[in-house]
């Protein structure tokens, strides 16, 4: 389904998703909410410590498909998936427990900010309290170290003690991102993460993105195809619950093998 | 052109008149309503502290000869004899605390259980039959409650449960002194059983409301996290809904302390003091509701409208440690600004 191509006028130089360490693989994955089939055979590889855009109009199955990388839809009884979401070696979709552990894994940031109801500090520690048993001085280290990573410890060193909900919207979507990080996932899920935001945060965010993919692999949904075309190195086109093309983004924007992504892109639908 | 003028403007008003709908107009409400409005919801809420005030008054007036015979002492006295007209409140004080209290031990983690599996874990199928069985058993009156317990549980728990109790809990020493004597059947520890059983809906109904209430997005974030369920109920969605969950727990014990008919079947009205859970005892609503008819001396009614008096204050009582439990976890989870 990868579609090999070489960029014109890049900047970067153009690589084959294909030929790069897939962290996640998804082979013909199928998803449905009860009757209704929102994933049809989807097939691509995600490659690791890169930024991968989803696109698309709304409703065309891109958030659902993040939700099958954590297992996010188990919560929900009538939704289901079928076929294979292998992270590194280990088909997350067969997975009957250790769910946690998995998702300890992909860490997910939601279109929406949502902190916890407890303190700044207790936000970032809720996480790895989890998993890790740290005394104080190493957990005080790992949430001035998540914080900084997101882009957030200046602006809230002096107040850890203050409720997360304090914090600006912009802010609050940082301290979201910083959460995640603190208990070093592998993975990190976008699904929307400005859509609530201001262009400044929005901007901030953008930027983080660009810095976390030297350590994360990022999966980042949006609607917008500029904010795709900014921070990703591969973008994915879905339509309809397909994958319609999927290759390195500036190929991608600049030159789409497909009528529909063409259409999608320029504007004439969607 | 003087001529022409008045012309174009009047076709200009014409115009103007047809082309934009008529504004706005306030035909039903004039302002004398809006205020009138006003004042009508005010005196309404002003009400509720008339009430209040009203009620405290009688209350105190109508227990003054008490209040002016035993004073506090009434409070530390466990006497209660109408020939001798000696009156105390320990007895009925300590029954209504203890059994509110029992209530409150069993019904909060079984009530909160319930809450949970019907928010996080039932299957679909299991959720509108379960949570409709919830709010019909909170809709039996409690006089059913009071012959149920009476009649079907207490054998039982005489029968069985109770000597169980007595052998295992009564040769604990200090704790053990709850659980001596002979097993009766009724006594505290029945009517705090029968307790639990009725605040147990009240408090789940209030619990899967507020529980429906977090956001799924609040949720999935810690389950996205690695939590577990129960790490997700018990980190993020009760201190989510502490407000709400405090509310149907004090609902629960609202009702519990106040609670008559079918604490009068089981619990003994018998007026002698007892550490002993298994001993009959007596609750301030249950003496109130079997002596009023048989009180003939001033004194004694007297007495027995003082002990409404203290039931009152009870549960203003409870109301206030409440709010400063609330606001003792609102300090805890930091500043809002």
């Amino acid at each position: 389904m990868a579609i090999i191509r070489t960029a014109i006028r890049s900047a970067r130089p153009a690589e084959d998703p294909a030929g790069l360490p897939a962290k996640l693989r998804v082979r013909n994955l199928n998803f449905f909410y009860g009757g209704y089939q929102a994933l049809q055979d989807i097939t691509l590889d995600i490659p690791e410590n890169r930024v991968t855009a989803f696109i698309g109009p709304s409703g065309c199955g891109k958030s659902t498909l993040l939700r099958t990388f954590n297992r996010m839809y188990s919560l929900y009884p009538d939704q289901r998936a079928e076929g294979e979401v292998i992270l590194d070696d280990v088909n997350v979709l067969a997975m009957k427990r250790d769910l946690p552990l998995v998702r300890a894994k992909i860490g997910m940031v939601f279109q929406k900010p949502t902190p916890f109801p407890m303190s700044i500090y207790d936000n970032i520690a809720f996480g790895v309290r989890l998993f890790e048993k740290l005394g104080k001085r190493a957990m005080d280290e790992r949430v001035e170290w998540a914080l900084t990573r997101a882009a957030l410890w200046d602006e809230v060193r002096g107040k850890l003690g203050q409720s997360g909900d304090s914090l600006s919207g912009g802010q609050q979507q940082r301290l979201c991102i910083a959460r995640c990080i603190a208990i070093k996932p592998e993975v990190l899920l976008l699904d929307e993460p400005c859509s609530a935001l201001d262009p400044i945060s929005t901007a901030r965010i953008e930027e983080l993105i660009t810095e976390l993919k030297n350590d994360y692999t990022v999966i980042i949904v949006t609607h917008n195809m500029q904010q795709a075309a900014r921070v990703s190195d591969y973008t994915a086109y879905m339509y309809l619950g397909e994958l319609i093309e999927f290759g390195d983004t500036d190929s991608l924007f600049i030159k789409p093998q497909r009528k529909e992504t063409e259409d999608y892109i320029t504007g004439r639908f969607g | 052109m003087s001529a022409v003028l008045p012309i174009s403007e009047s076709a200009n008003v014409e115009e103007l008149a047809s082309a934009t709908p008529p504004g706005p107009r306030r035909l039903r409400h004039a302002p004398w309503m809006e205020a009138a409005f006003e004042h009508l919801t005010r005196l309404f809420a002003l009400l509720v502290f008339s009430l209040l005030a009203a009620i405290l008054v009688s209350l105190v007036l109508g227990s003054r000869l008490s209040l002016e015979k035993y004073g506090l002492g009434f409070l530390a006295s466990a006497a209660w004899d109408p020939v001798q007209e000696d009156f105390g409140a320990l007895v009925p004080i300590y029954g209504t605390l203890a059994t509110s209290l029992i209530a409150m031990l069993i019904g909060i983690p079984v009530s909160f259980g319930i809450a949970l599996f019907l928010t996080e874990l039932a299957p679909a199928w299991l959720k509108r039959p379960l949570g409709t069985a919830i709010e019909l058993l909170a809709a039996i009156p409690s006089i059913i409650y009071g012959m149920w317990g009476l009649f079907v549980f207490t054998p039982i728990f005489q029968a069985h449960l109770q000597p169980a109790l007595v052998d295992s809990l009564g040769s604990i020493p200090g704790l053990g002194a709850l659980f001596e004597g002979p097993p009766l059947g009724i006594g505290m520890l029945t009517a705090g059983l029968i307790l639990s059983i009725m605040v147990i809906p009240f408090i789940t109904a209030v619990m899967r409301d507020v529980f429906e209430l977090v956001p799924p997005l609040l949720k999935e974030s810690a389950y996205g996290l690695g939590a577990t369920t129960w790490e997700v109920v018990w980190r993020v969605v009760l201190p989510y809904t502490k407000v709400g969950v405090i509310g149907g727990v004090m609902l629960g014990l609202g009702r519990a302390l106040g609670e008559t008919m079918a604490v009068t079947f089981v619990i003994g009205n018998a007026h002698q003091l007892a550490v002993s859970l298994m001993a009959p005892g007596n609750s301030i609503a249950s003496a109130l509701a079997n002596e009023f008819t048989e009180a003939v001396g001033d004194l004694y009614f007297s007495a027995l409208i003082e002990l409404g008096l203290i039931l009152f204050l009870i549960t203003t009582i409870v109301l206030a440690l409440s709010k400063l439990l609330l606001m003792q976890l609102a300090r805890r989870e930091g500043a809002r600004t």
